[in-house]
């Protein structure tokens, strides 16, 4: 039960000798092939690059949709007027927020006071990979939410740190930290019941809510000390750390 | 049509790219954890397998014999970009879901092998065609292991359907205090139900020989009466 068209030929036998007519020079073929793939090369990469400016203007558009809509999870739009991705000022590398690159906390404000700082943080020991969270903190210094931006983690296992993925849908896994207090994370119970703490995991899966709840916890103890500089830099500046 | 069916069957049952020619296990074995991952890379595939066959086919009076493999993954990987690309802009939400995945098609060595294999020796319909009835082989299989791995693993089928089709939820199988069994959705457990999956498939096999030689000699006996 063989079709020798249809299967994988395991030696490269050339084609059939009667096609070749005369033994053109080495140099020749080689260059003849360089030129062929040279030539796939260009059009193949010409039609990566039409697409890729075809849909940039909407990439851009549909990542800044994204941002708003997981800006709108941590911060709902009613709690605050002023154009929040405006208003931002830059946040230094920042170990305490596991970020070793600039990034940008957004100051939310209603009638000109300040209602909340929403900004990214990032837990560098999940199970897989780096979970990027967003996290808003309320002016006076609790935790308004934390929802997770992007993960690797194991699907249908670690994946509760994510709420679309939590089987537990009437009171997500991530919620147990909306309206903490950074006090909390001051005294050292911002940890998982394993390690001593106050918050739940799930049995077996550990590791993925640990690393978010002490990146989530440090994070917020390091906003929260810093929050009244924030609210009063002016918008599109830098964070200046005083060095000790 | 005679030439069509034979490339349904081989793509389907006979030649399955997982099945029978044990092509395409890693992306298969990654992301077949729930049936809705599987699926949707299966869909997946069998697009980029459908477009691929196409392109190699029509181009093959261009390819030099030496530099086939070059060209072709050229192709693949072209392909592939520009699928990625379409998809992030125009079918995002499906996108979220697909993201991580779709670049692995490019190491899918199941399209490679059809493209040449078949794409490069047969005119454009029937190559694509072949390319499309190999991707919906794997489709097949994929689906059905993800679905197996599911159910064992977590108790229920389609989960996360809502994020290609909302609307729709996951269907609770078991009951919800299921506690599961992790180790059908960890990597070993693909490999355990593939292993089953691929013994079913030689027994039905050996079966349907066993019954033909039993045709073959009862009818070579009534011959001889």
């Amino acid at each position: 039960m063989s079709d020798p068209q249809d299967r994988l030929p395991l030696d490269d036998t050339p084609p059939a000798p009667g096609e070749v007519q005369r033994q053109p020079g080495a140099m020749k073929v080689s260059a003849r092939t360089a030129t062929v793939l040279l030539l796939f090369t260009i059009v193949f990469t010409a039609l990566m690059a039409f697409t890729h400016d075809m849909t940039k203007p909407i990439l851009d558009a549909s990542a800044q949709a994204q941002k708003l809509k997981l800006i709108g999870e941590v911060l709902p739009p009613t709690l605050y007027d002023n154009d929040l991705l405006a208003d931002a000022v830059t946040l230094p590398a920042t170990p305490a927020l596991g970020l070793d690159e600039p990034s940008l906390a957004y100051r939310a404000r209603k009638g000109g006071e300040p209602v909340a700082l929403v900004f990214e943080a990032c837990a560098n020991n999940g199970y897989s990979g780096r979970i990027g969270l967003v996290l808003a903190v309320l002016a006076d210094g609790r935790l308004r939410a934390v929802r997770v931006s992007q993960h690797k983690e194991t699907p249908g296992l670690g994946d509760y740190i994510d709420p679309k993925k939590d089987k537990n849908k009437s009171n997500p896994w991530i919620e147990q930290f909306s309206g903490q207090g950074y006090d909390l994370a001051l005294g050292g119970h911002w940890k998982v019941k394993k390690d001593g703490g106050r918050f739940d995991a799930r049995a077996g899966a550990t590791i993925s809510a640990r690393a978010v709840t002490n990146a989530s916890g440090k994070a917020l103890i390091w906003i929260a000390e810093r929050r009244a500089a924030l609210f009063a830099l002016p918008a599109g500046t830098t964070l200046q750390e005083k060095t000790p | 049509m005679n030439a069509y069916r034979e490339i349904t069957h081989n793509g389907l049952w006979k030649q399955n790219a997982v099945l029978g020619q044990m092509l395409g296990l890693c992306s298969l074995l990654a992301i077949s954890n729930t049936a809705v991952n599987a699926i949707s890379l299966g869909l997946a595939t069998i697009l980029v397998m459908g477009m691929a066959s196409l392109i190699v086919s029509t181009l093959r009076g261009l390819i030099p014999y030496e530099i086939r493999i070059p060209v072709f993954i050229l192709i693949i990987a072209a392909l592939v970009t520009v699928v990625d690309m379409a998809m992030n802009a125009w079918l995002h939400e499906l996108y979220l879901v697909l993201g991580i995945f779709i670049p692995l098609i490019v190491v899918n060595c199941i399209v490679l092998a059809r493209v040449e294999a078949f794409a490069a020796k047969n005119p454009p319909g029937a190559a694509a065609f072949d390319g499309v009835m190999m991707g919906i082989g794997f489709v097949w299989v994929i689906g059905l292991l993800g679905a197996i791995r599911e159910f064992v693993g977590q108790g229920t089928l389609f989960a996360g359907i809502d994020m290609v089709i909302p609307g729709l939820s996951a269907i609770q199988v078991l009951p919800e205090d299921y506690p599961g069994f992790l180790i059908a959705i960890l990597p070993p457990g693909a490999f355990f139900v593939l292993g089953l999956m691929i013994a079913g498939r030689n027994w039905l096999d050996a079966r349907a020989n066993e019954r033909a030689r039993q045709r073959l000699l009862l009818a070579g006996q009534s011959s001889h009466a």
